[in-house]
């Protein structure tokens, strides 16, 4: 320790460098932070005023029926993206692992929709899913005169065609990194399973894949993130409807800014949405600080 | 000495391109620059980009310089214009709807008055009273309207009609019902719906004022009186809403108005109800009223005529050129001969019936002819409600209209929400 403390130069100029991206950081996101939070304990609308109403915005905001909608499809969205996303992508990687032909073009293939922006490839996915247009109407042009396949016009199942949508779009990405993770697996480990006989898929579970933590790890956090931002494929596939059946947070936090003219309700759903963040990304932070800590030692 | 070397080097061309730029400069300096408008709107569709150009070219003519800035989406719009307003670089004019979306505006006080435009027309005269009452605050007039839309017009397709066998429209409520069920039993889809929360929104807007009549429609809205918003009448309104949804095609969610409109064209679909502005998709596919298309204001005479309408506001300048190139603009949008050549391609009606109406379709006309009966006038939702309580409002229809909530609780969260 005492080692280290030893100042080096360049040590300070590391330090200016790194300044602007600490004050753009400091600025921007933690005022803009600030900021918004202030504004959630106000009752202005088009422009941020200093009358001060105490939790009222957040009383209003949890006795809003869309706000709480929003927030449990949020909830069923986040599970099924980030495990569908994870499982998706690490079958993706998995197989591209496996030696095939065509790996560079494979690749490409799978990540190309993540590189893509939502607001095309969604309308495009809003046509396959309309019932009167896309899949359904092939079925039944194809001879199949009873099938169904409606979920964007159902209530009850418009979140799902969302996640099928999204995971389609993330999954590439999942796949590109565990495959980095794969590839950085000692060949040594599979020459040694392969002279004792394991069976792949047992040298997958058991050993290469509790080698991937950091991997899954970071895949999570974007996957995370990504739910917690979920608007474009809203927008560009349903606009929250029918009714209100696919509203997200993200939705009614924009709407409520700009249309509705109410920032500070706004504004409180925003800060909801950074506690909840924060509460969900904790002790994935600090699990990941944990095993580097473990694995540093 | 720079410039000499400037010019050795570059010879005769730089030469004359200084001069040039010289003289330009000169001139510049010398003469006043034209009154130059920037103006933010969200007017892109085929037949409203060709609307304002009517406006632009108008402005020109008057010896104007106009620099378009259109946003998509009216919402971005709006948003852009305030927050240019917010950030100290406004533009001349911004778009908004004739309602409370820019109040908040006023009483910042970044907007500045067209007062002088509006004595000199007389627009106390000439205006309908609900966009009076949307641009005109303590006396002082704060826009300048330039279209006059109806949402909630009833449209058929005569081809349907002829279709499902019925001859004469729809002249009550219970006719329309009666005509939709015809259309469902020849195999058509009745009703021609986009399954959109404003589009929702306009159907309750339609039966409140076709089922409620002016005086629940103005109880409703304007007062937000919460006998009203309990009463039988208000509840009648709300099922007779949901009643159309038996009339709606599965697919209906999330469909554009304008896909909506294309299955009347096509004579797959009855009826839509629906803004004026469908008329532009209508003349883009080659159909004409009366023709190929019915527009019905309202099942009867009682039935009020809801004025949705199109203003240009002015952020303060303390520029004297920006000031007066503000005022030329004013009062050019609102001359009857660009009113005219504007409501011509847009589809709406003029801001004033001073026009000469000949240029003017046969649905435009008969709105023109309601607009005259001022006791058939009422504003739109947004001129009574805060954008705030029209988007709660909206929130629970749009839920209703997609859900199977009873009509008690949604009378109650309606109350609730309007007289929070």
């Amino acid at each position: 320790m005492t080692t280290r403390r030893r100042s080096r130069p360049g040590q300070y100029g590391a330090h200016v460098a790194l300044l602007p991206m600490a004050l753009t950081t400091l600025v921007g996101y933690l005022g803009a932070m600030l900021w918004t939070l202030r504004v959630s304990f106000t009752s202005s609308r088009t422009f941020a005023l200093d009358d001060y109403v105490g939790l009222a915005q957040y009383a209003r905001l949890f006795a809003n029926e869309r706000w709480l909608l929003s927030l449990e499809n949020l909830a069923v969205y986040g599970v099924i993206f980030v495990a569908g996303s994870l499982l998706l992508g690490l079958v993706l990687a998995v197989l591209i692992d496996r030696q095939v032909r065509a790996e560079a073009a494979l690749r490409t293939a799978f990540l190309y929709p993540y590189a893509m922006s939502f607001v095309a490839t969604g309308v495009v996915w809003q046509w396959l899913l309309n019932p009167s247009l896309g899949l359904q109407e092939v079925g039944r042009r194809l001879g199949f005169a009873g099938f169904q396949f409606d979920w964007i016009v159902d209530p009850d199942k418009v979140i799902y065609t969302i996640a099928i949508a999204t995971i389609w779009q993330a999954s590439g990405l999942v796949m590109v990194i565990l495959l980095a993770g794969l590839r950085g697996v000692d060949p040594e480990i599979w020459k040694a399973a392969r002279l004792d006989g394991i069976p792949a898929w047992r040298v997958y579970s058991s050993i290469v894949l509790p080698m991937l933590g950091h991997s899954f790890a970071t895949a999570a956090i974007l996957l995370l993130a990504a739910t917690v931002k979920l608007y474009d494929a809203v927008v560009a596939m349903t606009q929250g409807g029918p009714g209100t059946a696919s509203e997200v947070p993200a939705k009614f936090i924009m709407d409520h800014l700009f249309g509705r003219a109410n920032i500070a309700l706004a504004s409180a759903g925003a800060i909801v949405m950074l506690v909840t963040v924060m509460a969900l990304l904790a002790p994935v932070v600090y699990l990941r600080r944990h095993a580097s800590g473990v694995s540093a030692r | 000495m720079l410039l000499q070397l400037a010019h050795h080097a570059l010879g005769m061309l730089s030469a004359r391109l200084t001069t040039i730029a010289v003289g330009l400069l000169v001139s510049v300096l010398a003469h006043a620059a034209p009154p130059r408008a920037e103006v933010i709107h969200w007017w892109t569709s085929g037949g409203e980009s060709a609307a304002v150009r009517r406006l632009a070219d108008a402005y020109k003519s008057a010896g104007g310089v106009w620099l378009d800035t259109a946003v998509a989406g009216s919402e971005q719009a709006r948003a852009v214009a305030i927050s240019r307003v917010v950030g100290g670089n406004p533009p001349t004019a911004a778009l908004f709807n004739t309602s409370k979306q820019f109040h908040d505006l006023v009483e910042q006080g970044s907007l500045a008055t067209v007062d002088a435009v509006a004595i000199k027309e007389g627009w106390d005269k000439l205006l309908p009273e609900p966009i009076l009452a949307a641009i005109r605050i303590k006396g002082h007039y704060y826009a300048a309207p330039v279209s006059i839309h109806m949402p909630t017009w009833i449209w058929y397709s005569k081809a349907a009609f002829r279709k499902a066998g019925l001859t004469a429209e729809p002249a009550t409520i219970d006719e329309l019902f009666q005509d939709l069920d015809r259309l469902k039993a020849a195999g058509l889809i009745p009703l021609a719906h986009g399954g959109q929360p404003w589009q929702e929104n306009i159907l309750f807007r339609a039966m409140l004022a076709n089922v409620g009549g002016r005086d629940l429609y103005l109880r409703i809205l304007r007062e937000r009186d919460p006998r009203a918003l309990q009463s039988a009448e208000f509840r009648r309104v709300l099922l007779t809403f949901k009643r159309l949804h038996s009339y709606v095609d599965a697919a209906a969610p999330g469909r554009n108005w304008n896909d909506a409109t294309a299955l009347l064209i096509t004579g797959k679909a009855g009826i839509q109800i629906m803004g004026d502005w469908v008329k532009a998709e209508f003349a883009l596919a080659r159909q004409l009223p009366e023709r190929d298309y019915g527009c019905i204001a309202g099942l009867g005479s009682h039935v009020p005529y809801i004025v949705q309408g199109d203003a240009f506001v002015f952020p303060k300048s303390a520029d004297a050129q920006t000031a007066a190139a503000q005022q030329l603009l004013a009062s050019v949008i609102t001359a009857p001969r660009t009113q005219v050549a504007f409501s011509a391609q847009k589809g709406s009606v003029p801001i004033r019936p001073d026009v000469d109406q000949s240029a003017l379709d046969s649905c435009a006309r008969k709105g023109i002819e309601i607009l005259k009966d001022k006791s058939r006038v009422v504003g739109n939702d947004e001129n009574y409600l805060t954008p705030d309580q029209n988007g709660a409002l909206s929130d629970i229809l749009t839920a209703y209209w997609n859900s199977n909530t009873s009509v008690e609780a949604v009378q109650k969260l309606i109350a609730v929400a309007l007289t929070q």
